[in-house]
């Protein structure tokens, strides 16, 4: 079979594609969203009806696909690493009612923050849930393990987890793909008490997901994608998780890896596998991406009885990302390079793109805090936390998706006057808007801007869920409708602008300011395919 | 056979263009292939990079272990010196010399000319120039491409294919804009390496 050329997001893709989804869920999120934009993109997916939609939130997502498959059908939801924090509480509850049709949870990680506040890993929520994980290290095991994880998560009536980092998401390489699968019909559980969690089913249910932890464990150790991989020299044992097996395959002629290797891919952790590497060799060396997830089970409280090298000994750096190098230096294959990059080469952060309306926004903004002072300013996650950057430094935090709008609330319940909130269009309806009906019931003294871009920016321009909508979700939550104002950040506009936000600085309750104007990469797109189509016309 | 390469330039500037044509060509040949590259925040006008590796047999690590690339493609200059620890010692760096300046702190033309002289095997050129008189400086990066191609052991014509492929969907017009600056690039190349 000719094999596709993917990007790791996209085998996951056309694996759930292939696997027979009926639905996928996500909100955008680096390094997750390519999976969303496959399937949307795939003409076999929308011949197929495969529902494929962004919706507002994580949460949003990971229920509706819970739902999906409540009527046994088969669903695929994704996000990143963060936005699972914002499903936890679906997530972790669908480890317990467990499904019907066929759930495949992406959380895709950022090891270094690229693209991120944080790098947290995912395997611990995984873990926190009980559930099977699956880790692949190559974009054909992503494709493979997809598959699988549907089959494991039918077989069990659980969700699996499928965990990837970006180096395997935001990669290239060829797929083979298996045979398609049909579609699941429509068919409820046979227990209509499954996803009650009342108190007395809930335990019930948590029961059987204990019950089957064993059974977990056994797949673990006979599964074809953990291998003990034997080695002669026994003076070491590895342990390579996901995609740390590339690195350590890397480093070796053929990746004949001298010493035995246990290959970990789906979690519980094989204890088999591990127990004999333990036995077998003197000392064992973990190699994972992310946290010391492995090492800290294997190593215990008292960490007294087993010689272990990894992240927490100094072996490896205990943040960032693994690649080659850093797995040679740990083997003690080659020495820290020297570094070779001439000193006159300067960093160049991200900006805002050249005619970007949040530039306006922010030069605005600035010109009426002169006469305030620094230190006003919450905003969140999008195109626009670059306002933090020079020349703007224009912004005072960045924590989590709506943060701005409740942490803005909090500073002017204690006191802080002005108090800003900067949150995009998209941030707003994802998390935004439950702090706003906060403000709004406690009368709190805040402005809120809400720079109206029609788009998900930083993520490449998805949909953004509330277009066009933004005054009537504000006036609904209860913003008085004469303290909702919408302006154009234009520089033509610019004195207007700072008279009118200087003005709603001064009122003393909730009032929403709305800089609205397409976003430019968008814009410049549309106007792009607008000339194209005239020309073929 | 095997060719690990840093693609480096700054957010838009096409290196995913560059990297997507290599691996058609790879591809169609029958190699394994494996292309690390940088989306999401540092697209918006940061430094980026694409780690593209070539092989006749199957590829482990999807990045390019440091002191082991054979070539480092890259379509603005300051970007080139930035992933010199990956570059081989035998490796060839081959790089635009138009600057893409959008930060206060950008290093001077002639310390910056400096260091890339100081690369044992280099090739600068400006592909912007050079794209510019065949009619678009967008084609820029594949002036940048044709001066790598006689470095990446595939025939030409595998190459000139890809981009017929590739700018397909974008009519006749830019497909024959890619191809003259392909070969201009790549004469450049050959002229700089075999002087008459």
């Amino acid at each position: 079979m000719q094999k596709l050329l993917l990007l790791g997001d996209e085998a996951i893709a056309q694996a759930g594609i292939d696997a027979g989804i009926s639905g996928m869920y996500a909100y955008p999120g680096t390094p997750s969203t390519e999976i969303m934009q496959y399937v949307q993109a795939s003409r076999e997916a929308s011949e197929k009806g495969i529902f494929s939609r962004w919706a507002a939130n994580e949460k949003t997502a990971m229920e509706a696909a819970l739902g999906m498959s409540y009527t046994g059908k088969r669903a695929l939801v994704a996000m990143k690493h963060v936005g699972l924090n914002v499903a936890a509480d679906a997530f972790i509850n669908s480890g317990i009612t467990g499904v019907n049709g066929g759930l495949v949870v992406v959380a895709a990680d950022d090891p270094s923050m690229h693209s991120s506040q944080n790098e947290q890993d995912s395997r611990f929520y995984g873990k926190f849930t009980m559930i099977p994980i699956m880790e692949p290290a190559s974009q054909q095991e992503a494709y493979e393990m997809t598959r699988y994880a549907f089959e494991l998560s039918e077989k069990y009536e659980v969700p699996v987890m499928l965990r990837i980092t970006t180096r395997l998401a935001h990669s290239r390489a060829g797929v083979a793909q298996s045979e398609k699968q049909e579609q699941n019909p429509l068919k409820l559980s046979r227990d209509p008490r499954q996803f009650v969690l009342l108190p007395g089913i809930a335990r019930k249910r948590y029961k059987m997901l204990l019950d089957n932890q064993s059974k977990f464990q056994q797949e673990a150790n006979q599964s074809g994608y953990n291998q003990y991989l034997d080695g002669k020299d026994k003076s070491l044992g590895i342990i390579a998780c996901g995609l740390a097996y590339n690195y350590l395959a890397e480093n070796y002629a053929d990746g004949k890896v001298p010493y035995p290797v246990v290959k970990l891919s789906q979690y519980p952790m094989p204890k088999e596998h591990i127990e004999k590497l333990v036995k077998e060799t003197d000392q064992v060396m973990v190699l994972e991406e992310g946290a010391p997830m492995v090492e800290e089970q294997l190593r215990g409280f008292l960490d007294d009885h087993l010689k272990i090298k990894g992240r927490m000994d100094g072996t490896l750096p205990r943040d960032g990302e693994l690649n080659p190098n850093l797995v040679a230096i740990a083997l003690g294959l080659e020495e820290p390079r020297e570094n070779k990059v001439p000193a006159l080469v300067a960093g160049r952060p991200p900006k805002l793109c050249d005619g970007c309306p949040h530039i306006d926004s922010y030069k605005a903004i600035n010109e009426v805090l002169e006469d305030y002072g620094d230190g006003f300013v919450f905003s969140d996650i999008g195109c626009y936390t670059l306002g933090a950057l020079p020349p703007y430094n224009a912004i005072n935090s960045c924590v989590d998706m709506g943060a701005s709008v409740t942490m803005a609330k909090g500073a002017a319940d204690a006191g802080l006057h002005p108090a800003i909130t900067v949150i995009g269009d998209s941030t707003f309806t994802h998390s935004g808007m439950t702090g706003l009906l906060d403000a709004v019931n406690d009368k709190s003294k805040v402005t809120i801007f809400i720079l109206d871009n029609d788009t998900t920016a930083m993520t490449g321009g998805q949909a953004s869920s509330a277009s066009g909508r933004l005054e009537k979700i504000c006036q609904g939550i209860g913003v008085d409708p004469q303290h909702i104002r919408v302006i154009r950040p234009l520089k033509k506009h610019h004195e207007e602008n700072v008279k009118l936000i200087r003005e709603e600085l001064e009122y003393d309750g909730v009032s929403v300011i709305i800089p609205r104007r397409e976003c430019i990469v968008v814009m410049n797109k549309r106007m792009r395919a607008k000339f194209k189509n005239k020309k073929k016309k | 056979m095997k060719k690990d390469i840093i693609l480096a330039g700054v957010g838009g500037q096409g290196i995913l263009s560059i990297a997507a044509t290599i691996g058609m060509a790879a591809i169609a040949r029958g190699l394994y292939l494996k292309q690390a590259e940088v989306h999401g925040m540092a697209q918006r006008g940061g430094d980026v990079q694409s780690n593209l590796r070539i092989a006749d047999k199957p590829i482990a690590s999807d990045l390019i272990p440091q002191g082991q690339a054979d070539l480092i493609i890259s379509v603005e200059p300051m970007e080139s010196l930035r992933y010199l620890n990956s570059l081989s010692s035998d490796g060839w760096l081959i790089t635009n010399t138009t600057p893409y300046i959008n930060i206060p702190n950008y290093p001077g033309e002639v310390e910056l000319n400096g260091e890339i002289k100081k690369v044992k095997q280099h090739i600068a050129l400006n592909a912007d120039q050079i794209a510019k008189d065949l009619g678009s400086k967008k084609a820029a990066n594949i002036v940048v491409l044709g001066a790598a191609s006689p470095f990446l052991e595939m025939p030409f014509e595998d190459l000139e294919n890809a981009i017929k492929a590739i700018f397909k969907k974008k009519g006749e017009q830019v497909i024959d804009l890619n191809l003259q600056a392909i070969r201009a690039g790549r004469q450049f190349a050959q002229e700089k390496m075999n002087p008459a």
